[in-house]
């Protein structure tokens, strides 16, 4: 049982807590570089004009990821 | 004896600031060898002693998936510099303490610059210093980079510190890793297992980490031990993955965090305002990335860079090119009639100078796009394009490159290749520089304005239109048709940083402009000279006999070919070029070429304004002057052969064919190798003569 929502789902300005990242190899490792790991605080700050990518907000700064990556990252929205 | 000591950090976070304040005019910028990563090298002298700073390229962390985390790596590991000093962004300490923690593990000698406190500060952060040092064993300086505040207190730092070195950090990845570590740890140990080059608990973090370089480099040299270290590995893997639901790499990750937050938790830091909230750099970001004003402002913004870059550039470039003109002029009176003032004017001063013309053009391309880089815009502008440019296999960066190039009609391509330099993912910048000579730069608009002024009187606008449509679905489409064959692979992930809007600093600027200006003129400079001297060779040789001029039976001698043309255009016959032209002739026939296009075009390889004045003097005009193509006009429009057919075609071939040698010198140099710079070359004329056959042929099937 995986819990949360994957980031994909979120709504602009929701915000919640990163529970799970199940990416690997050289995209999880991105991810994690970039400070997206269990337990991080985030909040979704907009979407581009065509929807995708998304950015998001997480430890003071701004992220931006392809939907098909926000798939990965699962989330408990607050 | 100059000390080296490395600098690095995570992009954004203020290096080149400090390079910059530490180096300032003392520095040079290479490539590392075989690879297309800057390379910024600086003396510094300070506290009696001469550094030589070397400043590794931008990276979160040294996981050796992109070159510039292998370089940073490797430079470490091989060149050992006597100090590493990490700058560190003082407004996000969390997240620029991971690649701290790796240089650690690494067993380097690592000093912190605290940068950006003035900024953290604005933001209500309160970092203990000493207690993060004292927590990390580490000195650590407080510093602003931009204002030079802190540059003494860190030299000194660096003085006191160089040449001791550190045992390699030992964090606790939790009971199932540490054994893991441990007993893996033991065996590399003991029979040595590269222990030349790194720490050994290291070499076993990366068989746990799966990292592709420790890994190979492990198999090369003692394959028993490398099967053994990644039977152990795989084993710990299934273990974590069975009881757990994660596996090392993720853990790893999650753990050196850990580590981070467990030391900042202990009162090194303190926030009075919440970090998530809405800092004005977002409320910027609320407007610029908007759903409909966002495009649109990047319209705008993408106009004032083309605005900015061509028109200003007007002026300079004019004087550039009188210089040379003025140059050419007093070669001419100079030199004595002949063979070597055909060579000086003709080969090298109009060569040399075509190159030079674009060093104003390159300075304002330059500057503009560092500014919106530097900015932070650059970064919004992929944000918004990716999605867009990720159907053809491009990323959404690479909109620069292509507007830079001309996708408003009027660019340069070779500007343009260079500004792939801000796409950071290497396929894509692959895909992107291979495509951008497709669009409509300056020099090809007077081809285009020649045969549209010939053959298309009624619809000028519309035509115009349509070529530039053509050049971009066909620059997009070749991109994807790259990119699914060869440089297959998989897009490479967008998780990357929109950073803080920032207003640039004029000496960073200038720096940054300077140095890839002088980049071009001498790598493009010396190259161009040889090639533009060869193709002068191609249409000056073999020589007409057209000596005997003083005696009058010598006119009898004329070929009966020179009898009909004028004495320029049967030069240009008899030479290898003229040869080649009428040899192609067998080919280009399909696609509504004769001899002399194909001479124009030959003579477009060195630059495309040389197609007008080559097609000037193989239809025996003389001179032409490439802005005002009337008379040329007129003379086509009643030659034999040509039409609106044969006109478009010529128009779709030099839509597509080979890039001027000047952009492709710039694409083997941007690309780190001549192959890409001949499959260029191969690729888009075959390509051009494919399209200029097939929509011959149906064209003057349809019309039959």
């Amino acid at each position: 049982m995986i819990k949360g929502i994957s980031l994909r789902q979120m709504q602009v300005n929701q915000t919640g807590t990163v529970v799970s990242v199940r990416a690997r190899g050289e995209l999880g490792r991105r991810i994690r570089d970039m400070g997206l790991i269990p337990g991080k605080d985030i909040r979704i700050q907009g979407r581009a004009p065509l929807k995708d990518p998304v950015s998001l907000r997480i430890m003071g700064g701004t992220l931006t990821l392809r939907n098909n990556e926000a798939d990965y990252i699962f989330v408990e929205v607050h | 004896m100059a000390i080296t000591i490395a600098l690095a950090g995570n992009p954004n976070s203020g290096k080149t600031t400090l390079f910059n304040a530490l180096t300032g005019a003392r520095q040079h910028v290479g490539n590392y060898p075989g690879v297309t990563v800057e390379k910024k090298q600086g003396i510094c002298t300070a506290e009696n002693q001469i550094f030589d700073i070397v400043d590794l390229p931008g990276t979160y962390s040294l996981s050796a998936y992109s070159m510039e985390e292998v370089v940073a790596r490797d430079f470490i590991v091989n060149e050992k510099p006597a100090m590493i000093v990490n700058i560190v962004d003082g407004s996000n300490l969390e997240r620029n303490l991971y690649l701290t923690l790796q240089f650690m593990e690494m067993g380097a000698n690592v000093c912190i610059a605290l940068n950006m406190m003035d900024v953290a500060g604005k933001r209500g952060v309160t970092i203990d210093v000493e207690k993060l040092s004292l927590l990390l064993g580490l000195p650590v300086v407080p510093m602003v980079a931009r204002t030079g505040k802190g540059r003494a207190q860190l030299l000194k730092t660096v003085a006191d510190h160089v040449g001791s070195r550190p045992a390699p950090l030992k964090i606790s990845y939790g009971r199932d890793i540490d054994d893991t570590l441990d007993e893996m740890e033991e065996r590399i140990r003991s029979d040595h297992f590269l222990t030349d080059q790194y720490p050994c608990r290291w070499v076993a973090l990366k068989y746990l980490e799966n990292d592709a370089q420790v890994l190979e480099a492990g198999k090369a040299h003692f394959s028993e031990i490398h099967e053994w270290l990644s039977a152990v590995a795989l084993k710990l893997s299934r273990h974590l993955e069975t009881t757990l639901d994660t596996h090392p790499e993720g853990m790893i990750a999650d753990q050196r965090y850990g580590f981070i937050t467990s030391i900042l938790k202990q009162g090194v830091i303190s926030h009075t305002l919440d970090p998530n909230r809405l800092a004005w750099s977002d409320k910027i970001d609320k407007i610029v990335t908007h759903r409909f004003l966002g495009p649109l402002i990047m319209i705008g913004v993408l106009m004032g860079l083309y605005q900015f870059t061509f028109a200003y550039s007007e002026v300079p470039v004019a004087w550039f090119e009188n210089f040379f003109t003025w140059l050419g002029d007093r070669a001419d009176i100079l030199f004595a009639d002949g063979l070597l003032k055909s060579l000086v004017v003709s080969g090298i001063i109009d060569g040399v100078g075509g190159v030079l013309g674009f060093v104003p053009l390159i300075v304002f391309m330059f500057l503009g796009i560092s500014f919106l880089e530097d900015s932070g815009y650059l970064a919004r502008m992929a944000f918004m394009l990716d999605r867009v440019f990720r159907m053809f296999g491009l990323h959404g960066a690479s909109v620069m490159a292509f507007i830079v190039s001309g996708g408003i009609a009027g660019g340069c391509a070779v500007p343009g290749v260079m500004a792939t330099r801000t796409l950071k993912s290497p396929k894509e910048r692959l895909a992107t520089l291979l495509t951008v000579p497709f669009m409509n730069c300056g020099a090809k608009l007077p081809v285009y304005a020649l045969l549209v002024a010939a053959f298309f009187t009624d619809h000028r606008a519309q035509v115009m239109l349509i070529i530039t449509l053509i050049s971009w679905v066909g620059a997009l489409l070749v991109a994807k048709l790259l990119r699914s064959t060869v440089i297959k692979g998989p897009a490479t992930p967008f998780v990357m940083e929109l950073p803080p809007y920032r207003l640039p600093t004029f000496k960073g600027l200038a720096i940054h402009t300077w140095e890839r200006t002088w980049q071009y003129i001498r790598k493009a400079g010396t190259v161009i000279l040889g090639i533009s001297i060869v193709l002068w060779a191609m249409m000056t040789f073999p020589q007409l006999d057209t000596q005997p001029v003083s005696n009058e039976n010598a006119a009898g001698m004329h070929t009966p070919v020179a009898e009909t043309m004028d004495p320029g255009a049967a030069a240009l016959r008899h030479s290898i070029a003229g040869r080649m032209g009428m040899a192609m002739e067998k080919v280009t026939r399909y696609a509504g070429f004769d001899w002399q296009t194909n001479i124009a075009l030959l003579g477009g390889f060195a630059a495309k304004e040389v197609v007008v004045s080559t097609l000037g003097t193989a239809y025996s005009l003389g001179e032409v002057d490439p802005e005002d193509s009337t008379s040329l006009a007129q003379r086509l429009k009643t030659a034999d052969g040509w039409g609106p057919i044969t006109a478009f075609s010529l128009i779709l071939f030099t839509i597509f064919y080979s890039p001027c040698f000047v952009a492709v010198v710039c694409i083997v140099k941007e690309s780190g190798s001549w192959k890409w710079g001949v499959f260029s070359m191969a690729f888009n004329t075959l390509l051009a003569l494919s399209l200029s056959i097939v929509f011959y042929q149906t064209a003057t099937w349809m019309m039959s």
